[in-house]
């Protein structure tokens, strides 16, 4: 059995973290791909620390005496899934922006050679005062 | 003195911090493989290689950061596979490869066997002895034993970055890279793809100026990250993406 001392700070950590994650994500710093397996673990352990009787269950099952440690061992569980799901993000991240940084790299060469390629006209008079009329009637 | 009048051939030239080197390999280069465009992959360093490259009037792609040598080396298959060229050499900036020596490779593609890579090899002559640690040497004879198992031939060399390799390596090469110490990898990729590798013997310098990409206290780290990638490789069922298929890395959902 749980302390109600101890239940009371387990139900807090969890809304805690629920509500800190749910305002991120209304504030548009967390995106909700990456706020969904936060919320799914706050929302488990919040279950298991409400619901005395699962988690004595749980604990039965897995062999642990102590109830809160049953809790401890499932958030702990939680917490090498959020890592490991950010190492993957990282991995794509890293091979993403290796790609982009190749192709710009090559697209700037190219852009390089064109302009030396090409003999450096004068911009003709006027040019830029039609475009800017051909921006003005787009937007009117 | 044009040798090979029918083929476009490429020498790629992956450059971090080698402004002591650098234009002694494009001087060299240009006097021993004149068939050869040339293309320096500066690696986003920083001192004035990029400058030094430049003013040589060769071409010369800037990558905006450092990505290793994988992705610079990768970044010049890209770009041979887009301008169409049916020959890629890889000569590393550092100088420790000799331009002088490309048309033995060339040479060898151009036999009977016609390999798809043809790989310089610094341990199949006994005239030289190649001056590395002892600790680095026992690193490439263990991958070389590794390899030459895996591929039912014999690899002497696996760390050797000067290769020479043809269309459907570059093609293949452009798609999927390793990422750091890559030569190795590449040896298993060239032998899933069904391509195929012959060595040709080589000589190697010591670094002319500049610092190694692996420093010795690095090696004992690399021998275990390219070892894990060497076996990981092997539980691949399909190590590339074909055109069409999945990408590498699984590119983001669309939401």
């Amino acid at each position: 059995m749980m302390q109600p001392r101890m239940q009371a700070l387990a139900i807090l950590a969890a809304v805690v973290l629920l509500v800190i994650v749910l305002e991120m994500v209304r504030r548009r710093r967390l995106m909700e791909r990456y706020a969904l397996l936060w919320m799914f673990s706050a929302l488990v352990i919040l279950a298991l620390a409400v619901w005395q009787g699962a988690l004595n269950r749980l604990a039965e099952l897995m062999g642990i005496y102590s109830a809160p440690n049953a809790l401890f061992f499932v958030a702990v569980g939680f917490v090498l899934l959020l890592l490991l799901h950010f190492s993957a993000a990282m991995s794509r991240l890293s091979d993403q922006s290796k790609v982009l940084a190749q192709r710009q790299a090559i697209l700037e060469q190219r852009l390089r050679e064109v302009e030396e390629s090409q003999p450096a006209t004068e911009e003709r008079p006027g040019e830029r005062e039609i475009a800017a009329q051909r921006r003005a009637s787009t937007i009117a | 003195m044009q040798r090979y009048p029918h083929l476009k051939c490429l020498a790629v030239v992956p450059a971090y911090n080698e402004g002591a080197t650098i234009i002694k390999v494009v001087e060299d280069l240009r006097e021993h493989a004149p068939d050869f465009d040339v293309l320096v992959v500066d690696d986003g360093s920083t001192d004035d290689t990029r400058r030094i490259a430049e003013s040589t009037g060769v071409r010369v792609l800037r990558l905006p950061y450092n990505l290793g040598i994988g992705g610079a080396v990768q970044a010049g298959f890209v770009f041979a596979a887009e301008h169409g060229y049916d020959r890629m050499v890889q000569v590393d900036g550092d100088g420790q490869h000799d331009p002088a020596e490309i048309h033995k490779l060339m040479d060898k593609m151009g036999s009977e066997a016609a390999p798809d890579v043809v790989c310089g090899s610094r341990f199949l002559t006994s005239e030289h002895e190649y001056p590395a640690p002892i600790s680095r040497r026992t690193g490439i004879h263990i991958f070389a034993f590794i390899l030459s198992r895996i591929s039912g031939q014999r690899v002497s060399d696996p760390t050797s970055g000067f290769r020479l390799y043809n269309a459907p390596a570059i093609a293949l090469f452009a798609r999927d890279y390793p990422h750091d110490y890559p030569e190795v990898e590449a040896v298993l990729m060239v032998h899933h793809h069904r391509l195929r590798m012959v060595e040709v013997p080589v000589r190697m310098f010591s670094r002319g100026g500049g610092v190694s990409s692996i420093s010795t206290g690095k090696s004992a780290y690399y021998m275990v990250k390219v070892l894990l990638a060497l076996f990981v490789g092997l539980a691949r069922k399909r190590p590339v993406p074909e055109p069409g298929g999945a990408p590498p890395v699984a590119a983001e959902p669309t939401l």
